[in-house]
C-alpha cells in the first residue's frame, strides 16, 4: 500500500509541473510568429540592410564612386533604355546557357567513360585536373584570339569554368549505385547501356543535380568574365563600360542585374529537379 | 521425375581465391555440398566466411579458381538468369514504383514489359502480402515491406533457385521472426529450391530442411546436419523443446570452433 502512496504522491505532483513550462513563454511572441513564416525573416534581413546602407550613404555623405546609396543605384537603371538592358541580359543569358548546356552534354560522356573504364580514368582524370587547375580567367584572352569574335570563345570559356564541378558530381553519382543493383543487372546480361540508362544515370540524379546547381551559377561567371575580355554588349561589358566612365551607380544596377540572373537560375535548377525528380530530393522535415 | 535427377545444384572441391592489393585472400578451400530440387538449405557460419561467395559462384557472377559448380547437371559458365537473388538490403529503384520494381528484372533485360507480365507481377505481390502497393514509392514503405518487394522482384522470373544473402538481417527483431514465418509460407505457395545465407541459428533452424555451417576463411562445409523439426512449421514450432535443442547442438558446433 505505501509503494501506491507515493506512486500517487509523485503522479500528484506531475502535473502542476507540466502546467509551469507553457506559462513561462517569452514576451516577444510575434518574433516567433514571423520566424515561423517562411521568408520573412530573409526579406527582413536584407531590407534592414537596405535601409541601413541608404541611411549611412546619405549620413555621411559617401562619395557615389565608392558606395552609391540604393536609390542612386536604382536610378542607375534609367541610365540606359529598356530596349537595351534586354539586349544586354540576352547577350549573356545566351552565352551562360548555352555554355551550361553544353558542359551538361561534354560532362556526361565523360563521367560515363570514367565510371566504365579504369584506363580510361587513368588517362583522362589527370587532364581534367590540369585544365580545371588553369586560371580561365588567365586564358580567356588567348581564347578570344584563337577563336575570334562572336560567341563562340564566349561559350568555350563558359564552357571550362562550368564542366568540371558536373564532372565529379556525375562520376560521384554514377559509382554511388549498390553494387548489388550492378550485380543484378549482370546475372540478367542485359546490355551495359542499359545498366547505365536504367540503374546508374538515375541514382547518379541527386549528386547531378547537386553538380548543375554549382555549374549554373559558374555558367554565369564564366560568360561575365568572357565579355569582360572581349565583348560590345552583355551585362560583364556593361559593368565593365560604365566603370570606365565613372558611371558607379550604374555599373552597380548591372551588378544587381547580374545576381538576380543568377538567382533565378539556381532556383530554375531547384524547381526543375523538385518537379521531374521528386524521389531524388533529401526526406522532407515533418 | 526419375531417380537419376541430377541436383538441383551441386559444388564439387571448390576453391575461390580473390586477387587483392594485399596479397591473395583465399575465401573458399575444397567447397563438396549438394542442394536437391525444392529443398531449402540454409548456410550457416561466421562473418567473412565466404558465404555469399557462395552465392555468386551459383549465380555465375564469379567462376571458381578450382572446382566446379553445377546447376541442374550443367556447369555454370555465364551469369544465369535462371536464379532469382534477394540482397540483404531490399536494394529498390527509389524512382520507380513497387510494380516497376517487381517487374524491372524483365524491364532490364528485355527493354520492355508485356501487360500479362505485370498482371503477373501484381499477383506476386499478392503472394507476398502487398496486394494494392503496387502504385506506391519504396520509400513509403516500411523496411520489411521492401524486402517483401525484393523478395517478389526475385520470384517474378519463377526461378528454379532463390538465392537469399541474410534477406532479413537489416531488420528489427520481430520483423524479422515475422518475414521468417512468410517466407516459410511463400515457399510453400511457390516451392523452390532456396540458398539461405545467415548468422543467425534460430533462423536457420526454423526455415531449412538442412542447416550447413561453415568455417572460418577459407571457408569449408564443416557439418551438414538435417532439421528433424516437422513442417509445417510455425509460432508453435519456435516454442518446441525439439527447435532448442537442435539449435543449442548447432550453437555447439559453432562456438567451439571460435573458442
Amino acid at each position: 500500500m505505501s509503494s501506491q502512496d507515493t506512486s500517487a504522491l509523485i503522479s500528484s505532483s506531475a502535473p502542476p509541473d507540466d502546467g509551469a513550462a507553457p506559462a513561462a513563454q517569452p514576451p516577444h511572441n510575434w518574433l516567433r510568429a514571423a520566424a515561423a513564416t517562411p521568408g520573412v525573416l530573409p526579406v527582413a534581413t536584407f531590407a534592414a540592410i537596405l535601409i541601413v546602407w541608404e541611411a549611412a550613404a546619405r549620413a555621411f555623405a559617401i562619395p557615389s564612386f565608392v558606395l552609391p546609396a540604393p536609390t542612386r543605384i536604382a536610378g542607375g537603371f534609367e541610365a540606359v533604355t529598356a530596349g537595351r538592358w534586354i539586349e544586354h541580359i540576352w547577350a549573356t543569358l545566351r552565352v551562360a546557357l548555352i555554355g551550361f548546356a553544353v558542359s551538361i552534354l561534354v560532362a556526361l560522356p565523360i563521367a560515363i567513360g570514367l565510371t566504365r573504364s579504369r584506363i580510361l580514368s587513368a588517362c583522362l582524370y589527370p587532364l581534367l585536373v590540369v585544365i580545371q587547375s588553369t586560371p580561365v580567367v588567365a586564358i580567356a584572352p588567348i581564347i578570344i584570339v584563337v577563336l575570334g569574335s562572336g560567341d563562340a570563345p564566349r561559350i568555350v570559356i563558359t564552357f571550362l569554368i562550368a564542366f568540371f564541378p558536373l564532372v565529379v558530381s556525375m562520376t560521384t553519382g554514377l559509382m554511388a549505385t549498390p553494387p548489388e543493383l550492378i550485380e543484378l543487372s549482370r546475372s540478367l546480361r542485359a546490355p551495359v547501356s542499359r545498366e547505365f540508362t536504367q540503374i546508374r544515370i538515375p541514382y547518379a540524379v541527386p549528386y547531378i543535380f547537386s553538380g548543375l546547381k554549382i555549374s549554373i551559377t559558374l555558367a554565369v561567371i564564366g560568360a561575365v568574365v568572357a565579355e569582360f575580355v572581349a565583348a560590345e554588349k552583355g551585362i560583364g561589358y556593361f559593368i565593365q563600360f560604365s566603370t570606365s566612365f565613372f558611371k558607379l551607380p550604374q555599373a552597380w544596377a548591372g551588378l544587381g542585374l547580374l545576381v538576380f540572373i543568377s538567382l533565378m537560375l539556381f532556383q530554375s535548377v531547384v524547381l526543375a529537379q523538385r518537379v521531374f525528380f521528386p524521389w531524388s530530393l533529401p526526406k522532407r522535415q515533418p | 521425375m526419375t531417380g537419376t535427377a541430377p541436383d538441383a545444384l551441386r559444388f564439387t572441391a571448390v576453391g575461390q581465391v580473390f586477387a587483392a592489393a594485399a596479397g591473395a585472400v583465399e575465401a573458399l578451400r575444397g567447397v563438396d555440398m549438394a542442394v536437391r530440387r525444392h529443398e531449402f538449405v540454409a548456410v550457416l557460419g561466421p562473418s567473412g566466411c565466404g558465404k555469399s561467395t557462395l552465392l555468386r559462384l551459383t549465380a555465375g557472377l564469379l567462376q571458381p579458381t578450382t572446382g566446379e559448380v553445377r546447376v541442374f547437371g550443367r556447369p555454370v559458365t555465364e551469369p544465369r538468369d535462371d536464379v532469382g537473388i534477394v540482397f540483404q538490403k531490399p536494394t529498390l529503384l527509389p524512382w520507380a514504383s513497387v510494380e516497376d520494381n517487381v517487374v524491372f528484372p524483365i524491364r532490364h533485360r528485355h527493354g520492355r514489359v508485356s501487360r500479362t507480365e505485370r498482371e503477373e507481377a501484381r499477383e506476386i505481390l499478392a503472394t507476398v502480402g502487398l496486394e494494392g502497393f503496387d502504385k506506391r514509392l519504396p520509400a513509403e514503405l516500411s523496411g520489411g515491406m521492401q524486402q517483401r518487394v525484393g523478395i517478389a522482384r526475385a520470384l517474378l522470373l519463377d526461378p528454379d533457385i532463390l538465392l537469399m544473402d541474410e534477406p532479413f538481417s537489416a531488420l528489427d527483431a520481430l520483423t524479422r521472426e515475422e518475414m521468417g514465418f512468410e517466407l516459410l509460407r511463400i515457399w510453400q505457395a511457390r516451392p523452390k529450391t532456396v540458398l539461405f545465407i545467415t548468422h543467425s541459428i534460430n533462423e536457420a533452424v526454423l526455415l531449412a530442411d538442412r542447416v550447413i555451417v561453415m568455417s572460418e576463411r577459407p571457408g569449408h562445409v564443416v557439418r551438414d546436419l538435417p532439421v528433424p523439426l516437422p513442417r509445417p512449421r510455425n509460432i508453435v514450432t519456435t516454442q518446441s523443446k525439439d527447435m532448442h535443442e537442435f539449435a543449442g547442438h548447432l550453437r555447439a558446433h559453432l562456438l567451439k570452433r571460435a573458442a
